[in-house]
This record gives C-alpha cells, structure tokens and sequence, in this order.
C-alpha cells in the first residue's frame, strides 16, 4: 500500500488485458478518460472497443472527479485513467471532491516516462517524484502496479475503496502491453 | 436582463421530479426558496456542476437533470461543453446564469463580460441551444425547453445578485446528499 514503491525489475512484463480483467472483476462500469501516451495502447484502446466497458472521453482531468460522482448516484463503478500531469492538474478536484467528501473513487494513473528499473521517488523527473508523497499527505491508498505480480492487488484495492468510500490510486509505472 | 431570483421563482413553477444541480449564488437562492430532497449541490471544485451533472444523466437515464450553472464556472471547466456533447445525454439540461462577474467571489468581473455562450454551445456539439434575455419570454418557453431531448443548453442573461457573504454549509452537509440517494433508491 503506501510504502515507498520497491525499485523496480528491469525485466518483467505489465499485461494491459490483465489489468482490465482486475478492473472489470471489481464492478467497474464507466471509464473517465483523458489520454495518456503511457496507458494509451495498453488500456485506453481496448477499453475504447470492450463493450464492457462504457467509455466517457473528457476534455480535462478534473472533468472526471465530478462525473464520477454524479455516477454513484446510480450506483455505478468508474475508473479515472489519466496520466500523472493530469492527476497533478486535477488537485483541487481529488481534494475537494474525493477526498474531503469521503467519495469511493479509483484513480489509475500512468507514470509516463518514468524509467524502467527504477522506483517512482528515484526518478529524475520532478513530476514523476511527488507523485506518492502528494498521495500520501492527502491520504489516499495508493499502489504501484509495475509488473503482473502487483495486478493481484487491484480488485481487492478497489472493493476496499467502495467499501470505506475513500478514494484510491494505482500508479502505473511501467507501459502496460 | 433578468433578476435571477425571478428566474428561480419560475422554474419552481415548472419543475416537478426533476433532480436540480447548482452552485454557489444561484444555489443559496435556491436552497431558500425551494429545499427538496432532490437538490443537489456541487461542491469541492468550482467549476464541476455539469460534470456532477453529466455522471448523474448517465447513472440514472429514468431521471430529468437541470443543471444551473454559472458563468464563472462554466469559464473554469469550458470543455465541458464539448465532453457533454459527445456523451449527449438525452436527460441534461444545463442552464447557465450569465451576469459577466464572479458574484460569489466578490463580484469581480469576468475577463470578459459578453461571451456568447451559446454560441460556443453550438460550436461544441449541442443541438438544442436556447438564449434568455427578458423574464416573459423565459417564464413562457422554459417549460417546454425543460422537457427538450437533450443534452440541451440555455444561456440565461441575468444582473448581478446580491454580493455575499453567503454560507454554504447548510447545503453541502453529508446528510443531504445521503437523502438524495435514499430518494433516489425508493424510486424518487
């Protein structure tokens, strides 16, 4: 959970298809999306044909904090997909709507160009580095997802997100195949 | 131009199951003069009221959705526009007070106070765009706007109300939002 990420493998895999399966298991019904070059291949693209999924393409990331509420009010799951820059321009939105009214919300965010092999605190990019300790001050469970070994944590993540009604992060470090 | 509270006065006249959304000014007025369970108010991030707007005409397609927004808002989140468009859902109507000024931040005006927000509603895709300057015609077509396919959008001109302050923790307590879901849940 909200330990350091490990560093990471320089070998190893990430299955795209095996996230969603994750994602699907856990009751998710509605994708909020802005592309992310990371994810855009990996998850946005079959998402964008899986007639499980109903995809809500939006203009800007915090667009998505308030469809995501609006949709509980029905009951329906939803997945935010963004990329860290838009996680970080959606601040007042993850705050205020999130996190301060206590709402069930799942956010997967790709950690574009972050490099192979190394943990998300230890990369040389500023923006890449916040990311868990802004995370972590605002409370949020996050986990990073790098290789298939840490897909297993996600329906479990996400039903304890629902269940507490909190929201929570998983942080996609490498690009999902 | 028209005096906002007028306005609200006449859509309380129209409205009948319908789950209402604002924000901010248009919502303190609201909340006094028509407090039903079915009132939603958007809150955390000024700017979402037709985002908290469109995940609720997704959610519950058998539900009628009024957004009020305002001008100031809708400025902080433009792409909505386009994002409601595409989705297009046929239960939204987003209604936008235009008064050119940040009324609940000290009535500060806009960058610009005459943008065609219509006009740049039709630019983004809706179909059913509509434009409000003079309470008679406004008290004699919403009714019928209201029950338009949608997504549709109305831009409605109003003067500035009363400047603040205002207390919104009336309206943004948890249990109002519970008893909208527990409305919502019994059939409401």
């Amino acid at each position: 959970m909200n330990a350091p990420a490990k560093p990471a493998d320089t070998e190893g895999s990430l299955s795209g298809a095996a996230i969603l399966r994750a994602v699907k298991a856990a009751g998710i019904e509605y994708v909020l999306s802005v592309p992310d070059l990371h994810t855009a291949k990996g998850l946005l693209a079959p998402i964008s044909t899986d007639k499980d999924f109903k995809l809500v393409r939006v203009c800007k990331e915090d667009e998505t904090l308030g469809i995501a509420a609006g949709l509980l009010y029905g009951d329906k799951r939803s997945l935010i997909l963004i990329q860290y820059t838009g996680f970080l321009y959606a601040m007042n939105a993850i705050r205020g709507v999130a996190c301060e009214q206590k709402l069930p919300m799942v956010m997967m965010i790709g950690l574009l160009s972050k490099e192979v092999g190394v943990a998300p605190q230890d990369s040389k990019r500023f923006g890449l580095r916040i990311v868990e300790p802004i995370l972590d001050v605002m409370g949020i469970e996050r986990h990073y997802i790098d290789l298939d070994a840490d897909i297993a944590a996600i329906t479990p993540a996400i039903e304890r997100a629902y269940a507490q009604s909190r929201p929570v992060a998983f942080l996609i470090g490498r690009r999902p195949s | 131009m028209m005096n906002r509270t007028a306005c609200l006065e006449i859509l309380k006249k129209t409205i009948t199951d319908e789950i209402v959304i604002s924000s901010y000014s248009t919502a303190s007025e609201w909340i006094e003069m028509n407090d039903r369970p079915l009132n939603y108010f958007s809150h955390g991030a000024m700017g979402l009221c037709s985002s908290h707007g469109l995940g609720m005409a997704l959610a519950l397609p058998h539900k009628r959705i009024i957004v009020l927004d305002g001008d100031g808002s809708l400025l902080m989140n433009l792409g909505t526009l386009v994002t409601l468009a595409a989705a297009a859902p046929k239960n939204l109507v987003h209604l936008v007070f235009q008064n050119g000024t940040y009324e609940a931040n000290g009535g500060h005006p806009l960058p610009k106070r005459d943008v065609d927000f219509a006009g740049m509603a039709r630019s983004a895709g809706f179909k059913r765009v509509h434009s409000f300057e003079d309470s008679r015609n406004f008290e004699q077509q919403i009714g019928a706007v209201l029950k338009e396919e949608g997504p549709v959008f109305a831009d409605i001109l109003i003067e500035q109300g009363p400047l603040g302050p205002r207390s919104y923790e009336e309206m943004y307590r948890p249990e109002r939002r519970r008893k909208l879901k527990e409305v919502l849940q019994a059939g409401g």
